[in-house]
């Protein structure tokens, strides 16, 4: 009950802010109203929806009836039937990029439905972004607990702490049930037909789902996601060399556990499993670990993450063959270097985690049928998602989203380009800026990151003629964190000094997942630091770390007096 | 259980036996070596839950020899008893890595077996190899081809100093080619290289050997056990001399462990007096069926056990607490060299000849130095009787992983006041109970002291 009143309110103070900032362009006009994550509204729509009613009962009366007018407006429900086809807009996978698809499509007027062959939330839902989380809150308060010395820093006195594995495990698959369930509801609730089985396309604008069931749609979105991708030479049981599927149900806690990838899939779960007692070793193929982190960011993180805590690594080396326990014999897993490929070492350890990244999941999807030909795996496509064929011609009213696609393998990302393409197909031409899109990698302290990295930044400075500038502040400069004890991070800006364009964030530190969206939003909106950096930021927050930066960057033009709806640029 | 720490320890030496048996645990399970597909080793098989080493006893076999499936190869004792290793594999035994009195950890390599007369040098080149250098970094060509043979044949001779740095080798992982790799865990390593350890011919006593964090530690805190060190002293002759310092046997080490272990147990005792008049007579009744008088406390402590499920129960993690589903009467038996605790399994449902029988049998196995894990660590009550030497009363250590172990004392004739005011003689023997508190309580206790004294005074149900 209260997830489907928490939807139809939550569906409608996401629009609402748009006109409480007095934009006067329309609803989704701009890439502000993308929604990263769709699922996230629905997890916590509630409690935002209650906030924001009675902060607008204090404000001013007028936003509330406004957001009255909008949820009747909403309520209209799915579309009408188009003429000549079954749907408007058919998208092949519910996960979260297919639902944020959905229900923007809905709201766009158009008849929508949605193919799902295994369950609904998919991969983030069900094995990623959702039940990890549970078990890093665990592993989180199970290391502050454990840090004797940081208790005492707060005059704490706590005895050993212990935890229930089956507890924990329990905890995230309740949360992945719940988040699943508020996903399906939010479909339900606003009409989008949930139709159950694999689904393929047969066809210009026709689909084929289940045994035999074709229907037809005006477009067709391909959202069908990833699988963890393992290397040849391994081989995945199920219980001593597993993938995150596996992991995240789970179930044994190894002594001794080997992480092939040091990714933030890897990252985030050398966190759980060494918060849970277990020693862990990392096997990176690149000469770093955390590659595809800024350099100083991972250095950092390196610090802090990896040589306190129960880690080792060998970097510059592939698991060229991994087998399982059996027989008494622990996993056996052969290194070889990087480059030589020659034998270099050979480790015998509990159990393996195979976190080397996601392949797409696009077999038996009919592909064939628009001559369309993947490459790795992934569905050709261009800024607007719309896929190429074999020759590099676009497929009429096809359109791929997400992991499959390969652009950027995040949920929110996922989400995000869903809704670029309803609005497309809804008559609006979009392309979404994946520079504005922010990661996070979820460890104690966490990671986080919008935009380019100093190395990038650098070599595009070069090219396009542009001056880059850095500027960094330390967590230990800020009053919250210090008071939480959390002192370690640090956050770091790159710019444009002559026009004050921000081109990349990095955060390493407290809550850095959630301070992320300042800059983010800064860099979807083209706000420029002149102007961010009058904002006022309440103190004592985490947020004034951002603040720091933006205050102590050095910009050569002043502050601009347009309005930042005006400077949009799509 | 107090008395094992005043017995005299005297290194047990027991004669090797040609009995086996077939329960899996006893065996050697062969390690294949990838490189060398047919030289196999042969290493230190657990033979109990809590053997981390094992000393070898004798070798049955010597080098050269031809072994056949099945047959015995070497003597191990284990903490808890001497056993025979036999081999899975048909071949020859080709280099002894432990020679007789030096311990292995459990997973070491103790010895190579060869599939063929011809790889025996081979065999002994690699034996050699990986003992003769245990800090040999990680080669990047397998180890024969890295050892030359007269080496082999300098070493072939199982000199003491030898069997020094056979047994630093066999310290390492079974898989860490004879000793050239190091195998330790990421934060044994970490630790190792904070405490300025060298991990090389380090006891490992992790999974298979591996060296892990308690082992750096150990070491660092002057207490650890460097294999080299430790064999030394296992070489030196044992003797009784006065004065010297002799190191525990297996055994002993694992009352010493045992005993340390327990201290971290919160107990409490409660004694009771118990009139034993009745059971005496039945006791003079049934002893001629072969009924003896353990059994019959066995069996009497048993049945007050089946009514009282919580005194019958463990704590081993401190948080929660099991009810065992059986109810296995461990009695303390002194035996040369150490004290056992064979173990009478579901004592309350077996019937009192049978059970007397069994205990005759694990005395005999005992004694011999041939009794099975499960004949000895299945436990989860322990009886200690000294009544035997004429000791009225004592008070028993509580062995870790079990919730109380009782005392009992000599039956004695004893002067008491009868409820009817007169003054009598009747037969008393005294038991005091120790217990772990964290799930036992004084009550539980006192209530199972009145069952068990209701039995014990009245013991027809003990024959049925």
């Amino acid at each position: 009950m209260q997830s489907a009143m928490a939807l139809s309110f939550s569906q409608t103070s996401f629009t609402r802010p748009n006109h409480v900032l007095g934009s006067s362009g329309s609803v989704f006009s701009t890439p502000r109203s993308l929604r990263f994550c769709g699922l996230r509204r629905e997890a916590f729509g509630f409690s935002t929806s209650n906030q924001l009613a009675t902060r607008s009962n204090r404000i001013q009366f007028l936003s509330r009836k406004s957001f009255q007018v909008s949820a009747s407006a909403s309520s209209n429900g799915n579309g009408a039937p188009p003429k000549s086809f079954d749907y408007d807009l058919i998208i092949i996978g519910a996960g979260v990029g297919g639902h944020g698809a959905a229900l923007h499509a809905v709201e766009k007027g158009l008849k929508t439905a949605i193919i799902e062959g295994d369950v609904v939330g998919g991969t983030c839902v069900n094995r990623g972004c959702v039940p990890s989380k549970a078990l890093l809150a665990v592993s989180g308060r199970m290391r502050e607990l454990q840090n004797e010395h940081h208790m005492k820093s707060f005059g704490l006195q706590v005895s050993a702490a212990g935890y229930d594995r089956q507890g924990v495990a329990d905890h995230a698959n309740n949360l992945a049930t719940k988040i699943r369930n508020n996903l399906t509801n939010s479909m339900k609730a606003i009409g989008v037909d949930i139709l159950t089985g694999f689904g393929s396309v047969l066809g210009p604008q026709k689909v084929k789902y289940g045994k035999d069931n074709i229907i037809t749609a005006k477009d067709i979105i391909i959202a069908t996601g990833s699988v963890p991708f393992v290397p040849k030479g391994i081989e995945v049981d199920g219980k001593t060399v597993i993938t995150s599927d596996h992991a995240l149900k789970l179930e044994s806690v190894p002594e001794w556990i080997a992480i092939v990838g040091s990714g933030y899939i890897g990252l985030e779960f050398s966190d759980v499993y060494t918060a849970l007692g277990s020693e862990v070793t990392f096997i990176e193929a690149l000469d770093q670990l955390m590659p595809g982190f800024d350099p100083e960011i991972s250095k950092l993180a390196q610090r802090v993450l990896i040589n306190p805590r129960k880690i080792d690594y060998h970097t510059g080396v592939f698991a060229s063959k991994i087998t399982p326990a059996r027989d008494g014999k622990p996993v056996l897993i052969e290194l070889i270097d990087a480059k030589t490929k020659e034998p270099k070492d050979t480790l015998e350890v509990d159990a393996a985690l195979i976190a080397t990244g996601r392949a797409p999941f696009t077999n038996g999807l009919g592909l064939e049928n628009v001559n369309v030909v993947t490459q790795r795996g992934f569905i050709p496509v261009d800024e607007r998602m719309r896929v190429i064929d074999g020759k590099g011609t676009l497929v009429p009213n096809l359109y791929c989203i997400g992991d499959a696609n390969g652009k950027l393998m995040l949920a929110h990302a996922a989400s995000a380009q869903g809704i670029s393409v309803v609005e497309q197909v809804s008559g609006r031409d979009h392309v979404l800026n994946h520079l504005s899109i922010p990661a996070a990698c979820f460890t104690h302290p966490e990671i986080s990151m919008v935009g380019l990295t100093e190395p990038q930044a650098k070599e595009k400075g070069e090219k396009e003629g542009f001056k880059v500038s850095v500027v960094k502040t330390s967590f230990k400069a800020n009053t919250k964190a210090l008071a939480e004890n959390e002192g370690e991070g640090i956050a770091k800006m790159i710019y444009r000094p002559d026009n004050g364009e921000i081109l990349g964030v990095h955060i390493f530190g407290l809550h850095a997942a959630d301070l992320i969206h300042e800059a983010s939003n800064a860099i979807a909106l083209g706000t420029r630091i002149q102007d961010i950096k009058l904002a006022v930021h309440a103190h004592p927050t985490l947020s004034e770390v951002l603040d720091e930066l933006f205050k102590a960057a050095k910009v050569e033009s002043h502050a601009t007096t347009r309005t930042v709806s005006e400077k949009v640029v799509v | 259980m107090s008395r094992l720490l005043q017995t005299p320890f005297l290194p047990s030496v027991s004669l090797p036996t040609k009995t086996r048996s077939s329960v899996t645990g006893f065996r050697v399970k062969p390690r294949i070596i990838p490189i060398q597909a047919k030289i196999r080793e042969i290493f230190m098989p657990a033979l109990s839950s809590t053997m981390t080493e094992g000393k070898i006893v004798s070798w049955v076999k010597s080098e050269g020899d031809k072994l056949n499936k099945g047959e015995s190869v070497v003597v191990v004792e284990s903490d808890k008893a001497d056993m025979d290793v036999e081999t899975f594999y048909d071949g020859y035994l080709a280099a002894i890595m432990v020679e007789e009195g030096g311990v292995a950890p459990v997973g070491s390599a103790i010895a190579l077996l060869a599939e063929t007369e011809d790889e025996i040098a081979d065999a002994k080149a690699k034996a050699s190899g990986g003992g003769g250098d245990s800090k040999a970094p990680p080669p990047a060509s397998p180890p024969t081809a890295t050892v030359v043979a007269p080496v082999a044949v300098e070493k072939k001779i199982a000199a003491p100093p030898v069997a020094i740095k056979a047994v630093a080798a066999s310290a390492v992982h079974p898989a860490s080619e004879g000793g050239k790799r190091i195998v330790a865990s990421p934060y044994a390593k970490k630790l190792a290289k904070e405490l300025n350890v060298e991990l090389a011919g380090l006891v490992g006593s992790g999974p298979m050997g591996r060296i892990v964090a308690k082992d750096v530690e150990a070491v660092a805190a002057g207490g650890g056990v460097q294999a080299a060190v430790a064999v030394k002293e296992v070489v030196a002759v044992p003797g009784v001399e006065l004065g010297s310092v002799v190191p525990f046997t297996t055994m002993q080490g694992a009352v010493s462990r045992n005993m340390v272990e327990s201290l971290a147990v919160p107990t409490f005792r409660v004694g009771y007096t118990i009139s034993t008049d009745a059971l005496d007579a039945l006791y003079k009744k049934i002893k001629s069926k072969g009924v003896t008088m353990t059994a019959l406390l066995a069996k009497a402590t048993a049945l007050a056990l089946a009514k009282h499920p919580v005194v019958n129960s463990s704590c081993r993690d401190g948080n929660s607490f099991v009810y065992n589903s059986s109810i296995n009467v461990a009695v303390a038996v002194a035996i040369d060299g150490g004290l056992i605790t064979p173990v009478l399994q579901n004592a309350d449902k077996v019937d009192i000849y049978s059970l007397s029988r069994k205990w005759k049998e694990l005395v005999d196995k005992a004694r011999a130095k041939q009794l099975q894990p499960q004949e000895y660590n299945t436990g989860t009550f322990t009886l200690s009787n000294l009544g035997m030497f004429g000791v009225d009363r004592f008070d028993a250590i509580l062995p870790p992983g079990t919730g109380a172990i009782m005392a009992v004392g000599a039956s004695q004739p004893s002067v008491v006041a009868t409820k009817d005011g007169r003054i009598g003689m009747k037969n008393q023997m005294q038991v005091n109970v120790t217990a772990d508190h964290r799930v036992i309580y004084g009550a539980d206790l006192a209530q199972f002291l009145q069952t068990l004294a209701s039995i014990i005074e009245d013991p027809k149900d003990l024959t049925f």
